[in-house]
């Protein structure tokens, strides 16, 4: 069982039990509605920026990866601008590329490094990516506003 | 029972490996795709190593050996499906063997049988795979026919009390499953297809689900064109077949122009070779259609009788073992009756991926997601299901392993 818990550590489980920023805000400068079409996991994101410092809120259904992936993700970004949001992102896509060979940078990543064992698995990386692939498509679109 | 499953999986060397560690593989995604038989590698393989020439040209041995090899393997599959030879078609897969049909009536002129307008209409099922939906769908939009469905009543079953008022004199086309690759149902073909051809529609069916698993006879089931995939009949992967009756195969028009496909050809125009060379443009996937033809005959030496029984025991048993944990919600009927050997389910708070998940660490493989039945899977309101699907060289202690561990993960999702 050990390989299992390298991919559901225990963080992931409890972000996916009690998920963080669930919950759609009422208004938002930009929504985004993404869905992972190969397993129908969907999620939905809001983000407004207020005096340039970001405010998400998500909701979606979807598998424990997924789920608490989008969880962290609301964690480490809320609060921040978009430009110290930018290296972050890139550092967990950077992350999730790696097959297996990084373990990621706790002082950037902080709880997310615990999704370095999805990277070994190729099936599971796009469910961990679903929130971050949308917080990407809705940063571009909240600049063009 | 006759059929030996252990035996069996002896034929078939994926077996000999393992998984995630040492775990035995135990493989319940057959839906999706099965495995192969040494009888198709080699057949495969042989084809390459001592007859291999492109096939229908050339005066020497090698094109030959490579044409007889090649419409061999079509004799074996008219014989499968009760058909004659020249009524079958390869194809690369289902996929194409619907698309093919999908664009071969769009470019039916008016003057012919398979022409579709504005006042025409088809209709489909709401338990389609996306393979017998997308195509229907864009052909009513190249050509303004009418799209309608038979609706899906919550025991899994085709709802045909309103069969009358959907499938109507102006249907041309009745495209259904015959077995749903999520709910395992057996279509009732009989009452459908008897209703078609009163209204002068014709009847396709999707048979992926289904001629790998149960004896099947077009002329019985009196439907006019059926589609089937190799890689789900223990065959290679790159071969599909397309059965039609002879006539209509002769008005249908084209789809694929090229080489082998024409009688003759000037710089202006060409006219058609009979069928099936008419739908077989190009150099074919010749090694995969030998490999489907050793498939079919190593089905038929264990016999699809046999092997329809053995998957129907299976599913009791997992049917009626899943019902006895708490939290599983099946999907499709739980009686034996009109069933394949198809089982989706739900564990309540445990997505099904991370069953998938879990399952996989011990070795078993299913299949997860919407099956590429997404307007079905809405229909239950879920947006995925796990999807345990039988063969011939699955055997009761597979089962008993998948159960305990449906078990293992809701322990391991639930009480950390």
């Amino acid at each position: 069982m050990m390989q299992l818990d390298n991919l559901y550590q225990e963080v992931i489980l409890d972000h996916y039990k009690h998920p963080e920023h669930k919950g759609l805000s009422v208004l938002s400068d930009v929504q985004v509605h993404h869905i992972n079409p190969s397993c129908g996991d969907e999620l939905t994101l809001n983000l407004s920026l207020i005096d340039a410092v970001i405010l998400l809120t998500w909701d979606g259904v979807g598998c424990a990866i997924s789920m608490a992936s989008a969880s962290m993700m609301a964690g480490l970004l809320m609060g921040k601008t978009l430009e110290q949001a930018r290296p972050i992102v890139d550092s967990f896509v950077a992350l999730m590329q790696s097959k297996g060979t990084q373990s990621g940078d706790d002082s950037v990543l902080e709880d997310a490094v615990a999704f370095s064992g999805v990277s070994k698995y190729p099936a599971r990386i796009k469910c961990a990516l679903l929130a971050w692939m949308a917080f990407k498509d809705a940063a571009v679109q909240v600049q063009g506003k | 029972m006759s059929l030996n499953a252990k035996l069996i999986r002896k034929d078939f060397p994926i077996f000999d490996r393992t998984i995630r560690g040492g775990n035995r593989l135990i493989y319940l995604d057959n839906g999706a795709t099965s495995q192969k038989p040494n009888a198709v590698i080699d057949a495969e393989a042989n084809f390459y190593r001592l007859h291999n020439a492109a096939v229908h040209r050339g005066a020497h041995q090698l094109a030959e050996e490579a044409t007889e090899a090649y419409e061999g393997a079509r004799t074996i599959v008219a014989n499968f499906l009760g058909a004659q030879d020249d009524e079958i078609i390869f194809t690369k897969s289902a996929t194409e063997s619907l698309n093919l049909l999908a664009y071969a009536i769009g470019n039916a002129p008016k003057s012919n049988r398979f022409h579709l307008g504005e006042a025409d209409r088809i209709v489909v099922t709401e338990m389609e795979h996306h393979a017998n939906l997308i195509p229907w769908q864009q052909l009513c939009n190249r050509t303004g026919a009418q799209l309608s469905w038979l609706k899906v009543a919550a025991d899994g079953r085709l709802d045909l009390s309103n069969i009358d008022s959907v499938i109507t004199s102006d249907t041309k086309i009745v495209a259904l499953t015959h077995q749903s690759n999520v709910l395992g149902t057996i279509n009732p073909l009989e009452a459908i297809v008897s209703r078609a051809h009163d209204v002068g529609a014709i009847v396709i069916l999707d048979a992926c689900q289904s001629v790998p698993h149960m004896r099947i006879d077009v002329k019985s089931l009196n439907i006019d064109f059926l589609a089937f995939s190799g890689h789900k009949a223990l065959g290679p992967t790159g071969v599909g077949v397309l059965w039609g009756r002879a006539h209509l195969l002769d008005e249908l028009p084209p789809f694929l122009f090229g080489g082998s496909m024409i009688a003759s050809a000037t710089m202006t125009e060409a006219t058609w070779a009979p069928v099936p060379q008419k739908f077989e443009a190009g150099v074919p996937n010749m090694a995969q259609a030998v490999g489907l033809g050793a498939a079919l005959q190593y089905l038929e030496n264990v016999g699809m009788d046999e092997i329809h029984a053995h998957e129907i025991a299976l599913t009791g048993r997992l049917i009626e073992d899943l019902g006895h944990i708490d939290g599983i919600r099946i999907f499709g009927p739980t009686d034996l009756e009109m069933r394949g050997g198809v089982v989706a389910f739900t564990v309540e708070g445990i997505h099904p991926h991370d069953v998938g998940q879990f399952l996989d660490s011990q070795g078993i493989a299913v299949r997860t997601g919407h099956h590429c039945a997404w307007p079905l899977n809405k229909k239950f309101g879920v947006n995925a299901t796990v999807r345990a699907s039988v063969y011939l060289y699955n055997d009761a202690g597979d089962i008993d392993a998948l159960i305990e561990s449906v078990r293992g993960a809701k322990k391991y999702f639930g009480d950390r």
